[in-house]
């Protein structure tokens, strides 16, 4: 056994996994990663199953450490400066930290959250199937609280296995997504419009339950109380002061305000990894689209092991580029994606 | 045969759940119909449904559009929601103890006061009714009752409470509430109960199912704490009887 010690860690990181399904009939939220397809990656790139717990690393920056032996990671999400001893560590690939070394991870660089996956995954005691952490519920394991510096982690010793990259799949840009409904017709046709047409950015005030969306107020038709229904993840409800708050994951499992529209499954990470003050539109979109997307989504997550890529190559490019002294070395090494474009075989 | 029942709307929240909406009102026939249906969905073999949600007048259902598709399962549902509802069975019971006023209900009097009744009166009242989980939601084990004593309905508070105790019983609305974990609430505080409707060590986790029956008694504040104790050592303190 290896342990991986939290050296540092800013707010809003916590153990996330696949999430906790089956409860919500007794009010218990599905918690879980904002960002699944990245848990995934991350997961991928150490062999682990793809929703496997992992840490889930908010904006700020963070740094862990190998104790009593090796200990093998991946990062994925939203990038970020990482480097093991002054050595960059790419986003998307896997590096082991020998014992006593430590990943030092920057400020998320656009986007919010990234995932740090530990081979063998994060060991604990699931409660119907979770370790998620759900602060409010007293839920997570091991520690049921967002993280802390000092907090550690029984981890497997690294494996020696060669390290990894992950080719993902180019990310969609553009409007997110939505369905309409399931109370769209709480609103009038103009109403529907405004939201529909109107830049939106994301509070500051927003967190894991849900994001707070600054824009022009929706008016309701008939009031803002409804009686209480089901909610989803990606449910947009529009509350009396007409600020919409899209629900994420730690969101309560029935709410009593108009619901105008719904994230779809597909873009929800997307959503998730918009950084507060960032203008965006959302789209409406037909059941037959949103769910041929939730399928594709469905398929590039079972389809990750075969994106897999040797980071040799990469690693070469850099020492490469390092020894030569190139003057584009500082800006590649910033931005992780320009330079695994670079290193396609 | 028996004529079929007037169909729910099918409202798509998102692309893996649909609200299968019976009244958009507080309603004890559309609620006894959600009840019905989540019944009769767990029993179905109907591919691809994930996980139901209970609320007072709609069923939320999730399920994987990689196995089934928003029309496909529209077409599986409405027969089953239109059924004729099945004769009552046997609901289980729960007697909760309550200890009314002073700390543990400090809306107590106010509500009197605004009711120009006494607080025994509101106690008699509570304690007397015959209560329906009619559905569990916001935090765990948040149990939203039904069958509340017309004279008790009131409007919320006019500005929430940012934390109300652990075990709060409370009413607003036309409804009353048992409260599990300290939370936010606009409600009226009329007591506290011992019980805990959710427990992480306890079998079983959540005490409450949509459509169990709940009648409260009141108990002093005393024996609050004796039954607070057990209940924390995982016992679960309200007595069950079959209805």
């Amino acid at each position: 056994m290896s342990r991986l010690v939290v050296a540092s860690i800013g707010p809003a990181s916590s153990v996330q996994d696949g999430g906790r399904h089956g409860a919500q009939r007794y009010g218990l939220t599905v918690s879980g990663a904002m960002d699944r397809l990245s848990l995934a990656a991350a997961n991928t790139l150490v062999g682990n199953e793809p929703f496997a717990a992992a840490i889930e690393i908010g904006p700020f920056g963070a740094s862990f450490t190998a104790r009593d032996g090796a200990v093998r990671v991946a990062i994925s999400g939203a990038p970020r400066n990482a480097d093991v001893a002054g050595s960059p560590v790419a986003m998307d690939t896997s590096v082991t930290l020998k014992d006593g070394e430590t990943l030092t991870l920057g400020f998320a660089r656009g986007g919010a959250f990234t995932y740090l996956a530990i081979e063998g995954a994060i060991k604990g005691e699931k409660v119907f199937g979770s370790l998620a952490v759900n602060a409010r519920a007293g839920l997570g394991s091991p520690y049921p609280r967002p993280l802390q510096a000092g907090d550690e982690f029984d981890v497997d010793a690294a494996s020696g296995a060669p390290e990894l990259r992950i080719q993902l799949p180019k990310p969609a840009t553009g409007p997110i997504r939505v369905l309409l409904g399931p109370q769209d017709d709480e609103f009038d046709e103009a109403n529907k419009a405004l939201f529909l047409n109107s830049e939106w950015k994301i509070s500051a005030t927003s967190d894991r339950m849900g994001y707070r969306l600054e824009g022009p107020a929706i008016k309701h038709l008939h009031g803002h109380n409804i009686v209480s229904d089901g909610t989803v993840n990606g449910s947009i409800q529009v509350p009396g002061n007409g600020a919409p708050i899209a629900l994420m994951m730690d969101r309560g499992t029935s709410g009593g305000y108009p619901k105008i529209a719904t994230v779809i499954t597909a873009d929800i990470g997307r959503l998730a990894q918009t950084s507060a003050g960032t203008a965006f539109r959302f789209k409406a979109v037909s059941m037959a689209e949103a769910q041929d997307e939730a399928r594709k989504f469905a398929q590039a997550i079972r389809s990750l092991p075969d994106r897999l890529r040797a980071s040799d190559i990469v690693a070469l490019n850099i020492e490469a580029l390092s020894d030569a002294n190139v003057a584009g070395y500082a800006v590649s090494a910033v931005d992780a994606g320009t330079w695994q474009v670079t290193a396609e075989p | 045969m028996a004529a079929t029942l007037p169909p729910p709307r099918l409202l798509p929240s998102g692309d893996s759940a649909v609200t299968v909406e019976f009244s958009r009102t507080i309603d004890d026939d559309a609620n006894q119909r959600v009840l019905a249906l989540d019944k009769a969905l767990a029993a179905s073999s109907i591919d691809g449904i994930t996980e139901t949600v209970p609320t007072y007048r709609s069923l939320l259902v999730h399920y994987d559009p990689d196995k089934i598709g928003f029309d496909a399962l529209g077409e599986k549902i409405l027969p089953i929601a239109t059924r004729p509802l099945p004769p009552v069975t046997k609901a289980r019971r729960w007697r909760i103890p309550v200890a009314y006023g002073g700390e543990h209900g400090i809306d107590l009097e106010d509500v009197a006061k605004t009711l120009g009744t006494t607080p025994d009166d509101i106690v008699a009242r509570h304690s007397g009714g015959d209560y329906k989980v009619a559905m569990i939601g916001f935090t765990p084990g948040w149990s939203y009752l039904s069958g509340l004593d017309k004279f008790l309905h009131m409007s919320r508070r006019q500005s929430p409470r940012v934390l109300t105790p652990a075990g709060t019983i409370s009413i607003g609305g036309v409804q009353a509430g048992i409260q599990c974990l300290a939370a936010p609430s606009g409600w009226h505080l009329l007591g506290r109960t011992p019980v805990r409707t959710y427990q992480l060590h306890r079998n079983p986790t959540f005490l409450t199912e949509p459509g169990d029956r709940v009648t409260f008694y009141a108990i002093d504040h005393k024996t609050f704490e004796d039954m607070d104790r057990a209940a924390e050592a995982g016992e679960i303190v309200a007595e069950q009887v079959d209805a």
